[in-house]
């Protein structure tokens, strides 16, 4: 294929990929690595190291409006990234030694489990933080707005959730996602943060988990300019675009078939790592 | 302390709005730098046969940051867009720098700690290449 042909291809899957991304909350790397890999056959590697580049346009984009609408833990967030930035550092070593099929394989139980987190109903925990525990030493609680008021909120069971953001840390680097799934898991459920703040705070940390591992990556020679220029731009025309979408229509109907679209993806990635077609 | 609409201190509330500024202006730059570099790309390389079927890695000039700025200035379109790639990257580091500053501002020196350790990690991956 030649480059101008490539190149509007690419645009156009990474605008759809980004526009997946923003409409699901899951971000455009989940959708991303099945798209080149499976649709335009490029190789692993290169797809990982795009998507990673992905991850941090569009997770410093969104971040920057968060963090002005104070919804954002800057603490909790600034100390979980060292369990991410760890588990990545870990994970780029890790993927050294890991075949592309096994890659894939890993890949698609992420995606199956990803889209299963996007259909669950959410749970508001509001927890207090115990007196002498790590969370009151590191002073990690804080406020948020909740419909109209300032809503104040604990953290617990800090040791669980960055033990979890460690390995969230390494499956950013071994697929080249945002593990935003893992990272709301561990900040929702096991430290029981407000949801809105879980997810926000999770977006916020994503640009530096992909940050440690895209630099370890860049000098691997993983990152293929021509190749990554039309999918951040289109995965941030498409994230745009789908963060637009997200205030004005209704988009249940159309985050079932994306979870739809997930879901097929997940099983193909899984057939050709199996078969190791991959 | 004052309190902010958000119900934060006055301090953390300036440094989120900070940092708000920096990383919208991190992703513009970047996508502004990788779009002319593309654009660029395009141009003269349109009709060039491309395949990322096979791994062969890229070569060591667009491995480094030195190698990078190096095509940048001789105005390789590639290396542009691999400067675009560049300053993506560094857009969370500069913001973890930020914190670093935010918080020595209000003598948090626990979270001056954490900031310049994820700094130092962060620094780590990409001069060393992990």
């Amino acid at each position: 294929m030649h480059a101008l042909s490539f190149t509007l291809i690419t645009l156009a899957g990474a605008l759809l990929a980004g526009l997946i991304g923003a409409l699901t909350g899951l971000g455009g790397g989940v959708v991303l690595v099945p798209l080149l890999t499976l649709g335009l056959g490029v190789d692993i590697r290169y797809a990982i190291g795009s998507s990673l580049v992905c991850v941090i346009a569009t997770s410093s984009g969104a971040a920057a409006a968060f963090v002005r609408e104070g919804f954002t833990n800057i603490r909790v967030g600034m100390f979980l990234e060292i369990a991410t930035t760890v588990g990545a550092l870990l994970g780029t070593v890790l993927a050294a030694y890991v075949s592309s099929s096994t890659l894939a394989v890993i890949f698609g139980i992420v995606l199956m489990f990803s889209a299963a987190q996007s259909l669950r109903q959410r749970v508001e925990h509001i927890a207090a933080t115990e007196p002498g525990s790590l969370g009151a030493r590191l002073r990690l609680a804080s406020t948020y707005p909740h419909e109209g008021k300032i809503v104040s909120y604990g953290v617990t069971r800090v040791p669980v959730g960055f033990a979890m953001m460690f390995a969230a840390g390494i499956l950013s680097a071994l697929l080249g996602i945002g593990s935003g799934v893992v990272k709301v898991l561990a900040m929702d459920r096991a430290m029981h943060l407000p949801y809105k703040v879980s997810t926000t705070t999770s977006n916020f940390m994503i640009g530096v988990t992909a940050a440690a591992s895209a630099g370890v990556y860049l000098h691997r020679g993983y990152v293929n300019p021509v190749l990554v220029m039309p999918v951040v731009l289109g995965v941030l025309a498409g994230a745009t675009l789908g963060a637009r979408l997200l205030a004005r229509v209704h988009v249940k109907p159309l985050r079932m078939l994306f979870t739809a679209i997930m879901i097929a993806l997940a099983i193909e990635m899984l057939y050709q790592g199996l078969t190791k077609r991959i | 302390m004052s309190e902010s609409p958000a119900g934060h201190t006055h301090e953390d509330f300036a440094l989120e709005q900070r940092l708000g500024m920096l990383l919208r202006g991190g992703v513009l730059l970047s996508a502004s730098v990788t779009l002319i570099g593309g654009i660029m790309y395009v141009a003269s390389h349109g009709n060039v046969p491309v395949s990322y079927h096979t791994f062969t890695g890229e070569p060591a000039s667009l491995r480094t940051v030195g190698g990078v700025i190096a095509g940048v200035l001789q105005g390789d379109s590639i290396s542009i867009i691999q400067f675009g790639v560049l300053l993506l990257i560094a857009t969370p580091i500069a913001r973890v720098l930020f914190s670093v500053i935010g918080f020595a501002r209000e003598r948090d020196w626990m979270y001056v700690a954490c900031s310049l350790l994820v700094l130092a990690l962060l620094s780590y991956g990409l001069v060393h290449g992990g």
